[in-house]
């Protein structure tokens, strides 16, 4: 309605009198031209996004608990899949993830924070070949790497079985060998924003590198943290490949095994299906309540990394 | 400037020591001096299993690295060392060595049957064709490991009913149990436990079916095998190695195999039997490479699959690149309401756990119970052919992927200067005429670094694929290389699948993807001078 509207009156006043009236964005161009657009593409996005979370939201409320019952909207509400999620092993596998994840990711948050330092600030032998070997070392897929890394880790487990498979301690290790590789680029574009003014005049007043380190740098730099944090917090929750081969006993799983394995068979998954949604709900809500409250570093953190390269 | 940020002006070049670095209030000591201990603690542990079990070489290892770590923090030149020690040591052993590993292995032809040493083959061999000998004893026999149900070595526990004798069979012989460190039903029946060694369950013996079958302990007649679960027999082997000929001989046909140490094989003398199952690991140079371009089904399946790899990886970025472009332009519309709000919701997909969101996506294209059957009142069967199962593969790309984009577009929009686009339209420039001529091309040079490493993301993309059409449909003439398969999901079913796993081969297609993904990073990373300003 709005449209045609504006589109005529533009059209029948392009017509007679032409000079004054192509004004783009005036309160005579319409509801539709300044906000209408916006909402209308606004309204679309949102349906698109939402549309999937609703449905496993409610799969999660069918109180049958199977795929071909569940709809986008609960016809019923119950909460009976996750009384069954909760009495089996679930919650010990959301707690595996929860350590996991926060382990990991705040371990490579610090390991890469200290490296994106160093290659930011000082200047030594070195320095470039070893910014590129990261990006190259990056590119290779890790996971192919699978067969070593299980060899590799079948020799560990038989001298060191406390950092061996099925571990939760063993996974973080693994986890950590990604932490340069993954935020040091990110992280360095960052540090290379903060004048090096402020090292020169702390260390002036005699602070040592260290000192500048961690009392200058790293409060200014909180934003990329929370970023690299959050997004290895997401990598870890979510990796699964290297996880399942890695655990394979029931109790070291985390929450992304144990819930493929729930659907993993075509017989049962029918059936399973109101479980294992209850499941990737639950697993969702640390993510995205991270996510929400950290949200207003992440546009500004994402794209000083992208612009800074 | 640089070089000069070790020390501040005006102070003596300290010494080796503690205070090396101008550390020097008491608490930082107490830091350095605790952290130094924890290190040296961790060497400690870590080495005694390695002195337990002979392994020199990686004690050596172990030293060296402690050492660098106490000089690193000890030395007053190793600055920015001390920042990169603990990332780079991670990044050694986790990434950097399987690397190396995977690429040696691309030389070889490791994989099921060509795994351990040539001595390993022939034990192998000559255990795997023990047949009963007439009269000899039949054991109890009870499976157990050295350790770890999954990992430990396999060892049998045996009893001899008819003399009362329990022993234990591991790889290298029988030994005598001693009396007391064992509980058994009766004298020689079936041990139920026993000191140093774990009973398994029946889940667990099912689990490792294939190392007990392939188990058997050596004696002077011949070895002893299992016979079901819980009998074991003695016999001799039917085909044994001679070392003058370097061949297996088969003592009831008398066919012989020849070792041949090219191929890793014991190959039939007179090519009337095929090669021995169990082979050994040798390297085969180039054979794995030039397997990939020469091998005609492998060559025409690969073309395919690098083909739609690509096209995947491009339509992924670009499809989630446009939405989010088109969202984020809408979005930044200063006068419209509740953008927060749109925002928070719009972006949820991307705060999601991937995993369980591609298996829920690949639920809703299920054929008979999805919900996108359902809705559209449709019965197709979406990864049952190869465009539909390309469609919902992107479709799913586009819903986790676009939020991203969109992220980033915004920032990147708010931080293009707005005057640019006011002067153009103080010029007479139309809103899209400025768009295309200013704001786009801004936009893409701040994110091209991000669209790159997305395409170089998204060419391994082994989640998408693996997750959702498992890389089906199959053509029934090759059940290996499916419609949908990209490169990785191709290798890891080489490599892992149920037609018996070939790392080597596997390897070498991981090379060809690094190599793949590595030139066009580096070229687009060239072209927009991102590795210029490495400053």
């Amino acid at each position: 309605m709005a449209h045609t509207t504006s589109e005529s009156a533009v059209q029948a006043a392009t017509g007679s009198q032409p000079p004054e009236l192509v004004r783009h964005g005036s309160a005579k161009g319409g509801w539709f031209r300044r906000t209408g657009f916006s909402h209308l593409v606004g309204i679309l996005a949102l349906a698109f996004s939402i549309f999937p979370i609703l449905f496993v939201v409610s799969a999660s409320l069918n109180p049958v608990g199977t795929l071909s019952s569940s709809t986008l909207l609960p016809r019923e509400v119950s909460l009976a899949n996750y009384q069954t999620l909760f009495d089996g092993s679930f919650p010990r596998w959301f707690l595996n993830s929860l350590i996991i994840a926060s382990l990991a990711a705040g371990i490579s948050m610090l390991i890469s924070a200290c490296a994106a330092y160093s290659f930011s600030r000082f200047r030594f032998r070195g320095r470039r070949t070893g910014l590129m070997s990261l990006l190259l070392v990056q590119m290779f897929p890790q996971f192919l790497a699978i067969v070593a890394i299980y060899l590799i880790f079948a020799e560990i487990t038989e001298l060191w079985p406390a950092v061996g498979f099925n571990t939760s301690a063993g996974l973080i290790l693994l986890y950590l060998g990604g932490a340069l590789g993954v935020n040091t680029w990110l992280m360095k574009g960052f540090f290379d924003t903060i004048p090096k003014d402020l090292d020169e005049s702390a260390k002036m007043d005699g602070a040592t590198h260290f000192q500048v380190f961690s009392g200058i740098i790293l409060p200014l730099v909180a934003p990329i943290l929370a970023i690299t944090g959050l997004l290895g917090f997401i990598g870890a929750i979510n990796e699964f490949l290297i996880a399942i081969i890695f655990l394979r006993e029931d109790e070291s799983k985390t929450a992304a095994v144990g819930l493929y394995g729930l659907i993993a068979d075509p017989l049962t998954k029918n059936a399973n299906f109101g479980e294992f949604s209850a499941g990737a709900v639950i697993l969702a809500v640390p993510t995205v309540a991270l996510f929400m409250y950290l949200q207003r570093y992440i546009v500004g953190g994402l794209t000083a990394g992208a612009v800074k390269g | 400037m640089a070089g000069s940020t070790t020390s501040p002006p005006g102070r003596k070049t300290p010494r080796f020591g503690l205070g090396a670095d101008g550390t020097s209030s008491p608490l930082m000591l107490m830091v350095k001096i605790v952290g130094l201990s924890l290190v040296a603690a961790v060497a400690v542990w870590a080495a005694l299993p390695l002195i337990r079990t002979d392994n020199w070489w990686g004690l050596a290892i172990l030293v060296g690295v402690t050492a660098l770590a106490f000089y690193v923090y000890l030395s007053p030149r190793t600055v920015p060392m001390k920042y990169l020690l603990p990332g780079t040591l991670f990044l050694i052993a986790f990434q950097v060595v399987p690397v190396v590993y995977t690429v040696s292995t691309a030389f070889t032809n490791f994989g099921d049957g060509h795994r351990g040493t040539k001595e390993q083959a022939i034990t192998a061999i000559e255990g795997a064709s023990v047949k009963q000998v007439p009269d000899s004893e039949i054991y109890t026999l009870t499976l157990a490991t050295d350790g770890d149900a999954a990992t430990g070595d396999i060892v049998f526990l045996l009893g001899e009913p008819s003399t009362g004798d329990s022993y234990v069979g591991t790889a290298d012989g029988l030994e005598p149990l001693e009396e007391g460190s064992f509980e058994a039903a009766t004298p020689g029946g079936k041990i139920t436990a026993a000191d140093d060694y774990t009973v398994l369950t029946v889940e667990e013996v099912n689990a490792r079916q294939d190392d007990i079958t392939a188990f058997s302990v050596p004696t002077d007649d011949g070895a002893i095998k299992s016979q079901g679960l819980s009998a074991a027999f003695e016999g001799a082997p039917q085909q044994s190695y001679d070392e003058e000929c370097d061949c297996v001989t088969d003592a009831t046909t008398g066919n012989v195999w020849v070792a041949d140490d090219e191929e890793g094989s014991f190959v039939s003398e007179d090519g009337s039997q095929r090669n021995l199952a169990q082979g050994w690991k040798v390297n085969v140079g180039f054979d794995n490479f030039t397997r990939i371009f020469t091998d005609d089904t492998i060559r025409d399946s690969l073309l395919r699959i690098v083909a739609w790899n690509f096209a995947f990886a491009i339509l992924t970025v670009v499809i989630t690149f446009a939405l989010g472009l088109l969202v984020a332009i809408a979005l930044n519309n200063p006068l419209m309401r509740g953008r927060t709000l749109y925002r928070s919701f719009i972006i949820l997909p991307y705060a999601m756990p991937a995993v369980a969101m591609y298996l829920v996506w690949r639920e809703m294209f299920n054929q008979d119970f999805g919900l996108v059957n359902r809705i559209l009142g449709t019965d197709i069967n979406w990864f049952g052919t190869t465009p539909s199962s390309m469609f919902a593969i992107l479709l799913i790309q586009l819903w986790l992927g676009y939020n991203y984009m969109f992220l980033v577009i915004t920032g990147a929009l708010q931080s293009i200067p707005s005057d640019l686009v006011e002067a153009a339209g103080v010029d007479g420039a139309k809103p899209f005429y400025a768009f295309r001529t200013i704001t786009f091309p801004l936009l893409l040079v701040a994110l091209a670094p991000l669209l790159i490493t997305s395409f170089a993301f998204n060419f391994n993309n082994f989640a998408a694929i693996f997750l959702t059409s498992r890389g089906g449909p199959f053509p029934p003439d090759n059940p290996d290389a499916g419609g949908t398969d990209i490169l990785i999901t191709y290798t890891y079913r080489i490599a892992f699948g149920g037609s018996g796993a070939d790392y080597g081969f596997a390897a070498a297609v991981s090379v060809l993807i690094f190599l793949i993904v590595a030139t066009v990073s580096i070229v687009s990373f060239r072209r927009t001078q991102v590795l210029e300003e490495i400053n």
